[in-house]
């Protein structure tokens, strides 16, 4: 009873904190400056749901830009296209206000994450016959695929994109607000995952998934759950990225973007969700900060990465966690590997 | 008919050059098992080595009624596809040692070096040192010198640093470690092909003389495709010959087999897989060169991206590690795409090539002719 006042406590706190926080923040800081804090946000989404399915199930997946193009494709579609054929019908879907901005972006949502995920156990059917670099390379094939369709469908603009999408998550200042409790929600799950008994066949699938198939482990039902839930995620970054920007196109959710995001696991630390975020921040925000180079910049970006690589190859945090309150139970060891 | 065998001509010649740069891929794979993700930006920089030579090195003739011009410049073109072989290969002997060796084997002292150069290249970029090629070889030069000072320079600089970090890092040789170096790899030569030869799309003219030969049912067929189909053959032939009858290619093929056991029967894995980048980047850089000087495309820093990564495609196809497989991978991906590249279905080209691939994967996990490995336990 107690836990459960504590939660409830904690979820409200949350909320009115990250409300005060957008309020606050929308009003004081630089256009420019919010644009980079929410493209972190919507980012930070991306790596940490990545890194459920690459590194906590250890599936190795480099295509997230297609859960995200789908994802924010469906949610666009829904505000430019599906909304204006049934508001006439159901006409408190009417946007403008604030409240007819939040139905219509939780419906958005919806439907996106629904998709993605669908998506997700598509691609996650693969996973149960391919391994290892045969997986990465199917999955980096399926994004393609998708960024080529996005490319040739014209009732969503081809490769000009959709453009004047409603900035529905802006309206009432609450931009910060929907990213950031998505980053929340993706963090906590993630946590909670790895700290919960069902999160201890996830990783034992990433260790060894002959051993633990002979222990009894469903493999099949967690690669697919990962990748469902994984891709959902990415999915509802789509669309509160879609929302943000007003308009996509299908060049945001090319080859490029699956390999930053792929990056920033690897980088963090596969397997490490505190690694993911600190890394998605490092990663959107040092090309900014770079700026001053001008031409150099990118340059400097690869070697930096390639530095990285070498000098730290388990990544800036390996396995390890930041503020994981160990509270009630032990974390699952993950250090000693089987032979 | 007609239009059928036209499409099919030129899809067997897009899929020999896809072949070429396949064939790098699966060696570095079937030896590393990495994907070296960089391998496509060889295949730019062999196109860029063609254009320069053929623009600004070689005396490059006009063509005209001149049979004796004519002859030179065929001479030439020969010239400048060993010229881009030799470079790109060197390349790739670079790309081994600078990022891929101490991913293997550790940081050592003599990576020092090469992370000196690492760093006085965007140091000699800052300072203008390497003028744009076109500016003429001779301030280029300068300014290579200019910046191998400055590398050896700041190597013994950080000798003691690369030696604290050593001592620090923990290998932990995972596969997607080595991709992302790869990838690193990768966007280090498309953002300094970027600066080093500018944004502008560059463009081979005509060098050497063409000319359409008509063979049955009035299906057309160019000389540059023929020499396209010739030269990759060629190609093809010989590293066969290297790969099953040298002594450095019985060495490629024990490294493929096991790692650990060639090492322990006295080969030098590293110099091995060194000539195996080699050879990668030369086959890289003729495709390169060959599609620059023949097929007239516009060259951009970014134009090995796509051709790449469906070469790569084409590897995994075949079966990654497999050099007939490479081949017949890249066959079937260059038809592929002509087909639907004539087809009405036009746009829809460069999905082909990722259909294929996850149909293929499905069904023959390991490739059209790759081996199917059982797991033991």
């Amino acid at each position: 009873m107690r836990i459960l006042m504590l939660r409830v406590i904690a979820i409200l706190v949350t909320f009115i904190g990250l409300y005060m926080l957008s309020q606050f923040v929308t009003y004081q800081m630089d256009p420019y400056y919010f644009q980079v804090l929410i493209e972190c946000g919507v980012y930070i989404i991306l790596a940490v749901s990545l890194n459920l399915i690459n590194g906590i199930t250890g599936q190795f997946s480099i295509g997230h830009a297609g859960f995200f193009a789908v994802g924010a494709y469906v949610g666009a579609a829904w505000t430019m296209i599906w909304q204006p054929m049934v508001v006439e019908r159901y006409s408190f879907l009417q946007m403008g206000t604030l409240h007819g901005d939040i139905l219509n972006l939780l419906i958005a949502l919806i439907l996106g994450m629904t998709s993605a995920g669908m998506a997700g156990f598509v691609v996650g059917l693969p996973s149960l016959r391919l391994r290892g670099d045969y997986l990465a390379i199917a999955t980096l094939g399926f994004a393609e695929v998708i960024y080529v369709l996005l490319l040739n469908i014209n009732s969503v603009g081809g490769a000009r994109g959709l453009n004047g999408i409603p900035t529905l998550i802006s309206s009432g200042n609450l931009a910060l607000f929907w990213v950031f409790l998505f980053v929340i929600i993706s963090i906590v799950l993630s946590r909670n995952i790895m700290q919960s008994v069902r999160g201890l066949t996830w990783l034992s699938v990433r260790e060894d998934e002959i051993a633990a198939d002979a222990m009894g482990v469903d493999t099949t039902k967690v690669k697919v759950t990962a990748f469902v839930i994984g891709s959902a995620l990415a999915g509802a970054a789509g669309v509160l990225y879609a929302h943000f920007l007003t308009g996509i196109s299908p060049d945001i959710f090319s080859m490029n973007t699956s390999i930053l995001i792929t990056t920033m696991v690897v980088l963090g630390g596969s397997g490490s969700v505190t690694g993911s975020v600190i890394a998605a921040i490092v990663l959107i925000v040092l090309p900014e900060v770079l700026r001053f180079l001008k031409n150099d910049r990118m340059v400097i970006y690869s070697v930096l990465l390639i530095v990285m690589m070498l000098t730290r190859p388990q990544g800036i945090f390996g396995t390890k966690e930041i503020g994981f309150p160990k509270w009630r139970r032990k974390q699952p060891k993950t250090e000693g590997r089987s032979a | 008919m007609r239009i059928f065998i036209q499409q099919l001509i030129f899809g067997i010649q897009l899929g020999s050059l896809y072949a070429l740069i396949a064939l790098g891929y699966t060696m570095v794979y079937g030896v590393l098992s990495l994907i070296n993700f960089a391998h496509g930006d060889v295949y730019m920089v062999g196109a860029y080595i063609g254009f320069y030579a053929c623009t600004y090195w070689l005396p490059f003739q006009r063509l005209s009624a001149d049979p004796h011009a004519t002859v030179m410049n065929i001479i030439l073109a020969v010239v400048v596809l060993l010229l881009s072989m030799l470079l790109c290969g060197v390349l790739g002997v670079v790309i081994e040692r600078f990022a891929y060796r101490p991913l293997r084997n550790g940081l050592g002292i003599t990576d020092a070096h090469f992370w000196g150069f690492a760093i006085a290249l965007p140091v000699a970029f800052h300072f203008h040192l390497f003028h744009r090629l076109s500016d003429g070889a001779g301030r280029f030069l300068f300014g290579i010198m200019w910046f191998l000072l400055i590398g050896m320079i700041v190597g013994y600089a950080l000798r003691p640093v690369i030696r604290w970090i050593s001592l620090r890092t923990v290998l932990s040789p995972s596969r997607l470690n080595a991709l992302i170096t790869a990838i690193g790899v990768s966007l280090l030569l498309e953002n300094g092909g970027w600066l080093v030869f500018g944004p502008n799309p560059e463009f081979i003219g005509t060098m050497v003389p063409e000319k359409n030969f008509k063979i049955l049912g009035g299906v057309i067929i160019n000389s540059s495709q023929l020499a396209i189909l010739v030269i990759s053959l060629l190609l093809m032939l010989i590293l066969r010959h290297i790969v099953l009858y040298t002594r450095t290619g019985k060495a490629m093929r024990a490294i493929s087999h096991d790692i650990d056991a060639a090492k322990m029967m006295g080969i030098n894995t590293d110099q091995v897989i060194s000539v195996t980048f080699a050879i990668g980047g030369a086959l890289a850089g003729a495709g390169g060169m060959m599609v620059g000087v023949l097929t007239h495309v516009q060259i951009t820093p970014l134009f090995g991206l796509l051709p790449g990564i469906k070469a790569f495609v084409a590897a995994v196809i075949g079966g990654p590690g497999n050099i007939p497989g490479a081949v017949l991978g890249g066959i079937i991906m260059g038809v592929a795409e002509a087909f639907v590249g004539g087809s009405s279905f036009s746009t829809y080209r460069d999905a082909i090539a990722f259909t294929i691939l996850i149909i293929i994967l499905l069904v023959r996990p390991a490739g059209l002719l790759g081996r199917n490995v059982t797991e033991k336990v």
